[in-house]
């Protein structure tokens, strides 16, 4: 509570000063518009350089995973490589194919961008460090991060090469298809957390709710939904269209899909939202999953009356970067009806299993007075529930998939020679 | 709770010039030396034989009638899932039915062949 303080005491002073230098009293319009002005430079700064980082991180760590040693030439362990890499997109030449549609062409390059900036806004970092803490906090992240398809296809169409519209085609199927799983496995962590703010669904993890949660680490919903946290992670991983799940650029089939006709600083900006929305998905995860800025350990929230918030907060973003590059070196690209099959022939039965679960528990563990408080119960509760259930869907996913689905009639029909050869091709 | 608006429509706007001024840097400091070859369309060498802008397969439009049913879904479920709390048991009763004919309707999709990716 005294961090607390301390910070609002500080907020205050801050507004003080701004007012005072503008002239101004210290609740005038232009002091928060001041405010949020510097707020969006630091969160854009931190973002950026993040980015620039990530870019390094994810070459030494795919390095490392190949057995070789990733760039170490510009600078101390190659750290000034992202600048070197900069200055390269910058002054490389910009081709326009003369068949693209150009304003099309150019305006999908610069849309992509905002959406996976703007869904910083809702990352709490801290009590009181966070940008605009909405209510709708989480349904904001995903229909503005949902938006960048939007761009996507519009670089796919306007570019008029058949790669790239193969690209955007699968970029569109694919990202609309993950929504579903992804959105579906948090409605069981916001019904148990009863909010959709994410600094709310920090706070619901700490023991005791707002105001005193800070600093007593209570269940992280990994704990308690760790069906939803996968359901999460591999959705969200389709949805950056990170490997394994990046077909819509897939270079051994469609060179690089809807940025295939992209040269230069254009295609540098797909790449930039590319790693905004790693980073962003990885806020994310920690947020909903491992309890955001909270510590693990209670003792470790702060030193003194500095906070630690920020620092955890980094920490777990850092992890959840490094687990998307994990995935990246490690396993092989899906196929494209095996990326769609997944999506809605497991994940979905399975996440829609999760909340009924998670509905059933909930209600059990929260309307029984024996329950409630009672950490260790709820959470071998929801154990026993989450193997239950998991076994459960898996096993009705497979029945119906054996009574259900009829064999590869399409195949035989092709391997027979009854379709026409350009139905085979297609 | 503070529902800033105002901070995410002047976010936008930041994050706008973002790219808008990279491109600018990029226009003053890059070679412009456009060819005719050089704007062929990138394929295989060759010209591109016949329209990109075809007709798309019919499984997309499969795949998006689904997806709008379960995003529509979805917009039900997070209102009753911040709500849970103060709703009570009929509440999820309720939800369970919404669930179940949704997931039927998943089934049907599945059997009928709408989810293979042909």
């Amino acid at each position: 509570m005294i961090a607390m303080h301390f910070l609002q005491a500080s907020v205050g002073w801050i507004r003080g000063l701004i007012a005072g230098q503008l002239g101004l009293a210290a609740d005038a319009l232009w002091v928060d518009l001041a405010i949020w002005l510097i707020s969006a430079l630091v969160i854009l700064g931190v973002v950026q350089v993040g980015m620039l980082y990530a870019t390094w991180l994810e070459r030494k760590f795919l390095g490392r995973i190949q057995d070789r040693l990733g760039p170490n030439r510009v600078g101390i362990f190659g750290l000034l490589q992202p600048f070197a890499d900069m200055v390269k997109m910058l002054t490389k030449e910009d081709i326009t194919p003369a068949q693209a549609h150009r304003g099309v062409f150019n305006l999908g390059a610069i849309l992509v961008v905002p959406p996976a900036i703007v869904v910083f806004a809702v990352v709490p970092v801290g009590i009181g460090l966070i940008a605009t803490d909405l209510s709708v906090g989480f349904l904001f992240f995903i229909s503005v991060a949902s938006t960048a398809i939007i761009p996507i296809f519009m670089a796919g169409w306007g570019s008029r090469n058949k790669f790239a519209i193969i690209g955007a085609m699968r970029a569109v199927a694919q990202i609309v298809s993950y929504e579903i799983p992804q959105v579906l496995s948090v409605v069981g962590v916001l019904l148990l957390a009863g909010t959709l703010s994410t600094q709310g669904l920090t706070l619901a993890q700490g023991n005791g709710g707002a105001g005193d949660a800070i600093g007593y680490p209570g269940l992280w919903f990994v704990l308690i939904q760790p069906i939803a946290f996968v359901i999460f992670l591999l959705a969200t991983t389709a949805e950056i269209e990170r490997t394994p799940f990046d077909i819509p650029e897939a270079e051994s089939e469609i060179i690089a899909g809807y940025h295939t006709e992209y040269s230069g600083l254009k295609f540098g900006l797909f790449q930039l939202s590319q790693y905004f929305m790693t980073i962003a998905s990885a806020a994310m995860a920690s947020i909903l999953f491992f309890g955001g800025w909270l510590a693990p350990l209670p003792f470790l929230q702060r030193i003194g009356p500095l906070d630690l918030g920020w620092f955890w907060m980094g920490a777990k973003t850092i992890f959840f970067v490094l687990v998307f590059m994990w995935f990246r070196g490690t396993w092989p690209r899906l196929r494209s009806d095996q990326l769609m099959g997944f999506a809605w022939k497991v994940l979905v039965p399975l996440s829609l299993a999760n909340l009924l679960m998670t509905g059933l528990i909930g209600y059990v563990t929260q309307s029984s007075t024996n329950l409630s408080g009672q950490p260790l119960l709820i959470l071998l509760f929801f154990a026993v529930a989450n193997a239950l259930l998991l076994m459960a869907t898996l096993w009705l996913i497979g029945w119906w998939r054996k009574n259900s689905e009829r064999p590869r009639i399409r195949f035989e029909q092709a391997a027979a020679g009854e379709l026409p050869p350009a139905e085979v091709a297609a | 709770m503070s529902d800033n608006w105002g901070f995410i429509a002047l976010f936008s706007l930041i994050a706008l010039t973002v790219p808008i001024i990279g491109l600018l840097a990029a226009w003053l400091l890059r070679p412009h030396r456009p060819g005719p070859i050089k704007q062929t369309t990138y394929e295989c060498g060759l010209e591109t034989v016949g329209d990109t802008w075809l007709q798309f397969k019919v499984q997309y439009y499969l795949y998006a009638l689904i997806f709008v049913l379960f995003d529509v879904e979805t917009v039900f479920l997070y209102p009753w899932a911040v709500a849970y709390n103060k709703l009570g048991i009929l509440a999820l009763v309720e939800m369970f039915i919404f669930l179940a004919i949704l997931a039927v309707g998943l089934a049907y999709a599945w059997r009928k062949g709408a989810l293979e990716w042909v």
